[in-house]
């Protein structure tokens, strides 16, 4: 029952309070961002050596904390299952959830949540050990596959091995940490999730080079934080968040050239991004003039986000591929800053 | 009759009602129900209120729609296009496998240990002590993982498995064994099986009359127990031996064919087996010591066997204390199945409460079926031990 708890305790929080309206008002007055993030996914949001949160999802939560607290650091980070996800976050114990979170259809319709945008374009793949012989998902006809439960991955491996007349047994995990358990004993022949999330597992294996993911994407998987319905404030907040990081990379801004962008005239874009101008994009989203200064200062633009979390200098060597920003030929595209 | 209602009319006010001590007690429990009443009524206003601000839909209809994922262990027919309903029956089914299996082990276990605890023999008192202290104080949660981690790193990969006895092969994906199917004229068999029994049942009867009256031992048991071996197998050679075996094969990743027992099962039946069987033996040991030892002497006294003074005189008496704690056991291990989540067996909770949970996500609902059913199983298993509970319970004659 231990892992009904959480359910419990959410549905217990769905029956008993009456959510604030406004959530921008509440972080404000409790001084600390409350963030939902993955139990450990290295890349994406996983505590480094000295206990400190890191990844490209635990960013965007800092995003967030820096444009509405001004200061990056004032989050609280809540470790989520797959599961429990979405009731906590619809229960108001968390401000917006920054977890590897797949944006669907029947999740944005049915659930009473908005997503906030992509900040990462995946897919989901299939990885074998090396020395298995296999080069292509075609030649998966009857092996163990080992999945997370609770997530669209599910879906994908069903309707893809239905598809393509192929039988599998699945083997279902509930953490990534018993997924790799079950699939270094040899439980399961295939591990299947996304790409990313496979390049990550990888990354901590003893040898992972012995391991190859195979080429095939079976699915659109785009991942972005969530907000619950009913307060467009807030979702335009984490929104623009994300969008400020992207713009700044399109700009050439980053946190290092920031002030010096700041306080040339003659560049109207960045000074507005920055509020370093007349112009009060801060005020229209409920923030003060430096929230994107603050973003751009203390996390960074998108590509610094990326090549600190997952990029090719990190263990699990991403290439930006689909999120490239669309000038570079990827799919990256934020709305501009006007 | 109507002298004394105005003489009651006078002297019934509020203070007099408050006062009197009945009343007073008939008064708070009125106003104790309508408290709990107005706490349940808000707690569910409260919740449609929030659920319909979020605008999220409350209702069962998403249960007739495809469930769109692949469960391993089906013991009906099961494909991904099929309705979350069944994805829900086929884990109820998984539960109550584990559920029943569980109880079954745990009895002969419980019941075994706990007699053995008993025994004269040290190493044999000393190691059944030791399984129960054991097993007894380590949460259930860690012995299933233990036992999965055992099984999925010391049995080897299919590829590498080795035939036992040339048809047996333990993996860590499962123990595979030959299957018999069952082919055209094997229904004669079934019946035959019936007839046994039923001639089983009807010739202990036959015995026991006759020992009521004569004092004549017939040995029914043995006698019923080879026509139900026996008959059916008659009837089986004659019909030609209508079987075939399927043989499990390894056919590139996997086994094929035969009948395979998987691990996630393994790890979960031994665990709650052994996890409650601890608890049992200490309830039967309580059981056996609670019947006077004076019984067991007056019993040998009278010059009866050790063996017929356990099963006739103590254990009879020991039954009354060790049933209803027993039923609280049964209760447990049904209950602590739904662990079967941390290593992934494809239970209630995992189907209808888990996979269909995330993508459907009408947690409210899914929880109150999964509540629901566990409830009814917890309630229907409380039921027939009870009725059992009244025939082993002391009748005052």
């Amino acid at each position: 029952m231990k892992k009904l708890l959480p359910i419990a305790v959410s549905l217990a929080a769905l029956t008993a309070m009456n959510v604030s309206a406004s959530t921008l008002e509440d972080v404000q007055a409790r001084g600390v961002l409350k963030c939902g993030v993955s139990t450990g996914l290295a890349g994406f949001a996983a505590p480094n050596d000295s206990g400190q949160w890191e990844g490209l999802d635990v960013d965007l939560c800092r995003a967030v904390a820096a444009a509405v607290l001004g200061d990056s650091e004032k989050v609280e980070y809540v470790p989520l299952t797959s599961k429990v996800r979405f009731e906590v976050l619809k229960s108001g114990e968390i401000d917006v959830l920054s977890r590897v979170t797949t944006w669907t259809f029947t999740r944005d319709a049915s659930l009473g949540l908005n997503f906030a945008g992509v900040n990462y374009y995946d897919g989901q793949g299939f990885m074998v050990p090396a020395a298995l012989g296999v080069t292509s998902a075609k030649g998966l006809d009857g092996a163990s596959i080992c999945i997370q439960t609770g997530t669209t991955t599910e879906l994908n491996a069903a309707e893809y091995f239905k598809l393509n007349g192929m039988t599998y047994e699945p083997v279902p995990v509930e953490t990534s940490a018993e997924g790799r358990q079950n699939y270094i004993a040899g439980r399961c022949d295939v591990y299947t999730t996304d790409a990313s999330a496979l390049a990550a597992q990888r990354s901590v294996f003893e040898d992972p080079t012995a391991h190859i993911v195979l080429p095939e994407i079976i699915s659109k998987e785009p991942l972005g934080p969530v907000v619950r319905h009913g307060d467009d404030q807030w979702l335009d907040i984490v929104k623009w968040s994300h969008n400020a990081m992207l713009n700044a990379e399109e700009l050439n801004i980053n946190s290092k050239n920031l002030d010096e962008r700041a306080a040339n005239a003659k560049d109207p874009a960045a000074q507005g991004l920055l509020g370093s101008n007349e112009a009060k994009l801060g005020a229209m989203l409920g923030l003060d003039k430096q929230w994107a200064y603050n973003i751009i200062k203390q996390v960074g633009n998108y590509s610094e986000s990326f090549e600190r979390n997952v990029g090719k200098s990190t263990a699990l060597k991403l290439e930006r591929g689909l999120n490239a920003l669309w000038t570079n030929g990827g799919i990256q595209y934020a709305p501009p800053l006007k | 009759m109507s002298g004394m209602q105005v003489q009651e009319k006078k002297t019934v006010t509020l203070g007099s009602l408050w006062r009197d001590k009945k009343s007073r007690g008939v008064i708070m429990q009125i106003i104790a129900v309508i408290g709990i009443m107005l706490f349940l009524g808000n707690i569910f206003s409260n919740t449609v209120e929030n659920l319909d601000r979020l605008g999220v839909k409350v209702g069962f209809d998403f249960l007739t729609e495809p469930a769109n994922y692949d469960i391993n262990q089906t013991l009906i027919e099961y494909d991904s296009s099929d309705s979350h309903f069944r994805a829900g029956l086929v884990g109820l089914l998984n539960t109550l496998l584990v559920a029943g299996c569980g109880i079954i082990v745990a009895t002969f276990l419980g019941f075994t240990a706990g007699v053995l605890r008993l025994s004269n023999n040290f190493v044999l008192s000393r190691l059944m002590q030791v399984y129960v202290e054991i097993t007894r104080n380590v949460p259930v949660l860690l012995q299933i993982l233990l036992w999965h981690g055992i099984i999925i790193h010391s049995l080897p990969v299919p590829k590498k498995a080795e035939a036992i006895m040339d048809v047996v092969f333990a993996t860590n994906r499962g123990v595979f064994l030959p299957q018999p199917i069952p082919q055209e004229g094997f229904g004669w068999v079934w019946i035959a099986l019936l007839i046994a029994i039923v001639f089983a049942v009807l010739f202990k009867r036959y015995a026991n009359k006759v020992q009521e009256q004569t004092g004549k031992l017939i040995p029914a048991v043995w006698i019923g127990a080879a026509a139900v071996i026996g008959l059916p197998t008659i009837v089986f050679l004659l019909a030609g031996a209508p079987i075939e075996m399927s043989y499990p094969a390894l056919k590139g990743f996997n086994f094929k064919g035969g009948f395979v027992i998987k691990p996630e099962f393994m790890a979960l039946w031994f665990a709650l087996s052994l996890y409650t069987g601890a608890f049992i033996a200490e309830i039967v040991r309580a059981g056996i010591q609670s019947v006077n030892h004076g019984q067991t002497e007056a019993a040998h006294a009278l010059g009866i066997r050790p063996n017929f003074t356990m099963r006739l005189v103590v254990i009879p008496q020991a039954l009354r204390v060790i049933i209803p704690p027993l039923i609280s056991q049964y209760l447990n291990l049904t209950k602590n199945s739904s662990l079967a989540i941390a290593i992934g067996y494809m239970d209630l909770v995992a189907t209808i409460g888990g996979i269909s949970l995330n993508q459907t996500g009408r947690a409210l609902e899914r929880m109150a079926i999964v509540l629901g059913v566990y409830l009814f199983i917890s309630l229907f298993i409380s039921a027939l031990m009870n009725i059992y509970n009244k025939r082993v319970a002391l009748v005052s004659r």
